[in-house]
């Protein structure tokens, strides 16, 4: 395990996402009203890129012609196939027993522990009054 | 440690399989694009009267297509436009990293099916110019289907004649969803026209017949369609073998597009038990319908159906035999199959070869 400085937090505002390559694995990273979630990019089912995918609320139903709508912004549906995942999990909504998307821990990390601490930057410049992103994997 | 990285989107670079990819779907990148092939005539016309089709008065299909425009939300052209209306981005997003060395074009929502027969009969022209000038001149490796005005069977005859031979085109496109069940006489023209030109008749799901577009009337969703398609393509299929149509042109290929294929072995049993009870209904048929299917039909594989377990599907090709289906992948549309994950099950080096290319080649007699 060894930890990525992916971007500035500003690169991804609350609500955005976007994809980078880390350790040659395409990750996707999503802003939730501020906490960052990662996410292998391709969908377990056919591969499709999730992060080009729509992001949209869960629709559930205890009855037909009853129905719930919650957590708005907070599934991810695959650009290919519209398979449902949970943007904090991973977990799917079509298969949940059996289809997980890979998620990725993500933190966030002020630029003085990043300059200061044993780890240098080498292509993401770091400045001490930035906050990071940084995803282990 | 520490690694920064930069944003970069994930490459596939590595060496794959050649495949043949039996529909792909091209789209006009403008609504006049057309124009070019189209007498002033008919351009009046559109602005005027527009193209409606046989369907309901209303301005899109029947039920809206789960993704934006049916398409994988990945697959908009970076310099603008409609999924499919970019010959280089349908070249870097798809025919390159997936080293399709064969693909065969089907234009959809070109002219087929609109309620004017005139001109029904003008847009088809204008597509199968169309795509010569567009597609199939610019990249060797697209194949055009000539695009008939169906319900117009003799206009559609002429059309393919006009066509046979053309070292582009290798199939003729019709939809399933006909006015009349697709062995119905009057659409022998097609038929006959297509096999004096040695050119398969692709039987692609959708259209527009003018009814409700399942056997009981109009379903609520979307999902219905999808999986309604094995309705429409049965009763096509069925009609065809039935009404003798192969014992009339007996070197006429069907390629049935974007149907399924899992229903094919049930369907055809389902006939062969009928048939043996009803033989004297239908005289004018010498063998069991499943020979006939076995001979005459081909099938496209996306979208795949994916049982659980999986090895289900190695089952069914098994009973349908290795040399009937095509691989294809409905680019850019969003139920699109990728060959790497298609078919994740262990078959024979020469199973794939035949599944991902060789039938094809074969069916449309094209050497590699």
């Amino acid at each position: 395990m060894s930890r990525h400085v992916v971007a500035p937090t500003r690169e991804i505002p609350p609500g955005s996402r976007k994809l980078f390559t880390i350790k040659g694995r395409p990750i996707a990273i999503f802003n939730l009203n501020g906490d960052f979630y990662g996410m292998f990019n391709r969908c377990p089912h056919q591969g499709g890129s999730l992060c080009e995918g729509a992001v949209t609320g869960l629709v559930e139903s205890t009855a037909a012609g009853r129905y719930s709508y919650s957590r708005r912004g907070e599934i991810i549906r695959c650009p290919w196939h519209g398979w449902e995942f949970d943007i904090r999990t991973g977990k799917s909504y079509c298969s949940p027993d059996k289809v997980k998307a890979r998620s990725y821990p993500v933190e966030t990390a002020h630029g003085a522990e990043l300059v200061e601490g044993p780890y240098v930057a080498e292509t993401v410049p770091v400045h001490v009054e930035e906050d990071y992103i940084v995803v282990e994997m | 440690m520490n690694v920064n990285v930069k944003p970069e989107a994930a490459k596939r670079t590595s060496s794959r399989l050649a495949i043949a990819d039996c529909d792909i779907h091209p789209v006009r990148a403008t609504p006049n694009a057309f124009d070019p092939w189209l007498s002033a005539r008919w351009r009046d016309h559109l602005k005027t009267f527009g193209s409606p089709r046989r369907l309901a008065m209303q301005a899109g299909p029947a039920f809206p297509k789960g993704q934006p425009d049916a398409a994988r939300r990945d697959a908009l052209p970076p310099e603008g436009g409609r999924a499919g209306s970019s010959l280089s981005f349908m070249q870097a997003q798809h025919l390159d990293p997936n080293n399709v060395i064969f693909g065969v074009l089907n234009p959809l929502q070109s002219g087929q099916g609109v309620a004017n027969p005139e001109l029904c009969a003008a847009l088809c022209a204008a597509t199968n110019e169309w795509q010569v000038a567009e597609w199939t001149s610019k990249d060797t490796r697209l194949k055009a289907s000539v695009v008939v005005p169906y319900e117009s069977a003799d206009v559609s005859a002429a059309e393919i004649r006009k066509w046979a031979g053309h070292k582009d085109f290798v199939q003729v496109l019709v939809l399933s969803r006909t006015g009349e069940p697709l062995g119905n006489r009057r659409y022998w023209p097609i038929y006959q026209a297509a096999a004096e030109a040695g050119l398969p008749v692709a039987v692609h799901a959708f259209g527009y017949g003018g009814g409700p577009i399942t056997s009981t009337g109009w379903p609520s969703h979307y999902i219905e369609e999808m999986a309604g398609h094995a309705q429409s393509c049965q009763a096509g299929l069925a009609s065809i073998v039935i009404e003798g149509v192969f014992e009339r042109f007996p070197k006429l290929k069907i390629v049935m597009v974007e149907a399924g294929f899992a229903w094919a072995p049930a369907f055809a049993w389902r006939l062969d038990k009928t048939w043996k009870a009803l033989r004297a209904e239908t005289p004018h048929l010498k063998r069991l319908p499943s020979e006939y299917l076995k001979e005459h039909v081909w099938w496209t594989t996306q979208p795949m159906e994916e049982p659980e377990p999986r090895t289900h599907v190695l089952d069914t090709i098994g009973w349908m035999g290795w040399d009937r289906l095509l691989f294809a992948t409905d680019y850019p549309h969003w139920d699109f199959d990728d060959p790497s994950l298609a078919l994740p099950l262990p078959i024979s080096e020469e199973q794939r070869l035949s599944f991902f290319r060789e039938n094809a080649l074969a069916v449309y007699g094209v050497k590699a």
